[in-house]
């Protein structure tokens, strides 16, 4: 049998497409597991959140789901603000982030998923959008303005926090946090609002995240427990804080998976994930770009 | 009280309650029992790990339902013999008792603890808890993958229709054996605590650093806790398919499960063997009755919302809001001692 080259390179290219949107997903837990040391596994109930609130103004009002992000991206940085508060206020200025904290994130991940599911039930919602069905074809090659355009928005998310972090006061600050907090005080920068506004920035960006998901997928409640395995193992494959390093982890994660998924079935690629999770750990824990 | 003196009387305790149990003659009162009982040894399970040494392990579903699936496994093994071997050796596969299927439970799920500790354990706590977390979406993934175990469609395991024990129905047999599993469950977790094992987990908990400097083996201590703690969840889930019926992966892996071993002993209180025991008890309780009044969505809620409260609000628990309560003399004698080493 001929190896099928065509089917190799299409599956390549739908591989970056959905690595592309991996980092959308990844870079709000880069900031906040990555550069705060804040282990947020709560992260994905936020972009299942932020999936919901564009099917609901999807559906209502006709909004595409981008703009409908958007404009809900001040909600959500203050909801970041306020998760934070909470997390600092119960946890961090106790030093019990180790166990309570992680059991605190991962109470909000179940309480998010119960209520979606008490108010949604557990259909699975989609949104609907001009360009969500069309496909643009290249003799052989498929390009899917479903996968296209998550992948646009998502470079152009993370080339922005990129900038925002290397350019700006406040950006460096966040990195000057992650490396001395003491130091940073020194210089008269309160670093307890440094981190607040990295973590508020880590949960606005769920909701582009949430909007780009249901663009791609359907999606009910239980979705994000999916994406737990994949965020983290990117993460940690990027090299923790990488925002370039998270971007090369998810373009790899993107194609093994699409490559899986072609030639040996969807149902596997779950596994794939944490198959990347685990090697990495065992045998470079720090990452592709790690510090 | 020596430890085996504690495992008879809880093991007289236990009888006592289930003979006054039998006296009522409603079976539902079983039914619902089983699960409260399967909790206490799932949350006591994760509070050798999670209490005594501080590693949160989130992949409790995943433990539970490799116990689970080993029984699948176990009672599909006659019939595949008998397709596949000649008939003097099918003759000789059966399917073993359940006491025998729950050790066989702990083994495997034991062994899965070892190995994702093995790999995890030496880096920084979080990742053991990442890794566990994931490993529930793995180990799903196999399952449904897996279609001698029924993939994702499920799979039936019929319950006998007698019970191995004269004069008690099965779901009573299965009471009872969940009943003597609690037993091990808590006398095992009470020996850990006051044996220099349970010391030495509790400096991994404290502080790991200095274990480490003043030579105490930490990664080993914390490859016997994942085992015996993955061990307890998986013999906690191997009867399950004879209590439910019918399981499909989707009900094995349920995030109920991973939710209520943190909870449980979270709301309890993780230092001692009675926390898990007592938020078991509690949690347990007001699920059935919530599942029964209300909705299982809610009581879900309600556990989650629970959860997220006492972290915040009562650190250690209840048994933490009882030492505060009762106990603040003896407290404050000990702030006073420590002040005083701080400021020597």
């Amino acid at each position: 049998m001929d190896f099928p080259v065509e089917l190799l390179i299409n599956a390549l290219i739908a591989g970056i497409l959905l690595g592309g949107f991996y980092a959308a997903v990844t870079v709000g837990i880069s900031i906040s597991f990555g550069i705060l040391d804040i282990v947020n596994i709560a992260h994905p109930a936020f972009i299942i959140l932020g999936s919901y609130i564009a099917y609901i103004l999807n559906q209502r009002l006709g909004l595409d789901p981008i703009l409908v992000s958007i404009l809900v991206l001040p909600f959500f940085y203050y909801l970041g603000s306020l998760v934070y508060q909470v997390y600092y206020l119960s946890f961090e200025k106790r030093g019990q982030e180790a166990l309570r904290g992680l059991a605190f994130f991962f109470g909000l991940l179940f309480v998010t998923e119960v209520v979606l599911i008490l108010v949604f039930g557990v259909d699975y919602r989609y949104v609907q959008a001009g360009y969500i069905d069309t496909t643009l074809r290249f003799s052989f090659l498929d390009l899917p303005m479903r996968m296209v355009v998550p992948f646009v928005i998502s470079m152009i998310l993370v080339l922005g926090l990129q900038l925002f972090l290397s350019k700006t006061f406040t950006g460096r600050a966040i990195m000057a946090v992650a490396q001395d907090q003491l130091a940073l005080s020194l210089m008269a920068a309160d670093p307890i609002r440094i981190k607040r506004i990295a973590f508020s920035i880590s949960i606005a960006t769920a909701a582009i995240a949430g909007a780009l998901l249901i663009i791609i997928q359907p999606v009910e409640p239980s979705v994000g427990r999916e994406y737990i395995g994949r965020v983290f193992a990117i993460c940690v494959l990027g090299g923790m804080g990488s925002l370039p390093g998270t971007l090369i982890a998810a373009l790899l994660l993107g194609i093994v998976e699409s490559i899986t998924s072609t030639f040996y079935g969807p149902s596997w690629a779950p596994a794939v994930a944490f198959g990347f999770l685990l090697i990495t750990l065992a045998v470079r824990p720090s990452g592709i770009l790690g510090r | 009280m020596r430890t085996w003196q504690f495992f008879l009387v809880s093991l007289v305790i236990a009888l006592a309650g289930f003979m006054g149990a039998r006296l009522l003659q409603n079976d539902y009162l079983f039914f619902a029992g089983y699960v409260v009982l399967q909790f206490i040894v799932l949350a006591t399970a994760w509070n050798i790990l999670g209490g005594y040494c501080g590693y949160v392990n989130f992949g409790s579903a995943a433990f539970f339902a490799m116990g689970a699936y080993t029984t699948v496994v176990m009672t599909k093994l006659p019939a595949f013999a008998n397709r596949h071997f000649p008939e003097e050796i099918a003759a000789l596969v059966g399917i073993p008792p359940i006491p025998v299927l729950i050790l066989l439970g702990g083994v495997i799920a034991g062994l899965v603890g070892l190995g994702t500790g093995y790999l995890t354990l030496r880096l920084r706590g979080v990742f053991f808890a990442i890794a566990t977390l994931a490993l529930a979406v793995v180990l799903q993934t196999l399952i449904v993958n897996w279609d001698f175990v029924g993939g994702s469609r499920g799979a039936y395991v019929i319950r006998p229709a007698t019970a191995p024990l004269f004069g008690i129905n099965y779901i009573e047999y299965l009471f009872l054996v969940m009943l003597v599993l609690v037993v091990v469950a808590l006398t095992t977790a009470r020996a850990i605590e006051r044996s220099r094992l349970g010391y030495g987990f509790a400096t991994i908990r404290d502080d790991e650093l200095a274990a480490e400097a003043s030579g105490v083996p930490t990664l080993k201590l914390k490859l016997v806790a994942t085992t015996l703690s993955g061990a307890f969840m998986g013999m906690a889930g191997a009867p399950f398919p004879y209590y439910i019926g019918f399981l499909e992966p989707s009900s094995a892996f349920g995030l109920a499960y991973a939710v209520n071993a943190i909870a449980m002993p979270m709301i309890g209180g993780t230092t001692s063997w009675v926390g898990p025991l007592l938020g078991a008890v509690l949690l347990g309780t007001l699920q059935q009755l919530a599942t029964v009044t209300i909705s299982s969505a809610v009581s879900l809620l309600l556990v989650g919302l629970l959860l997220v409260f006492f972290v915040i609000i009562a650190p250690n628990g209840l048994l933490g809001l009882w030492h505060d309560y009762f106990g603040r003399k003896h407290k404050t004698e000990d702030e006073s001692k420590t002040a005083a080493v701080k400021t020597s």
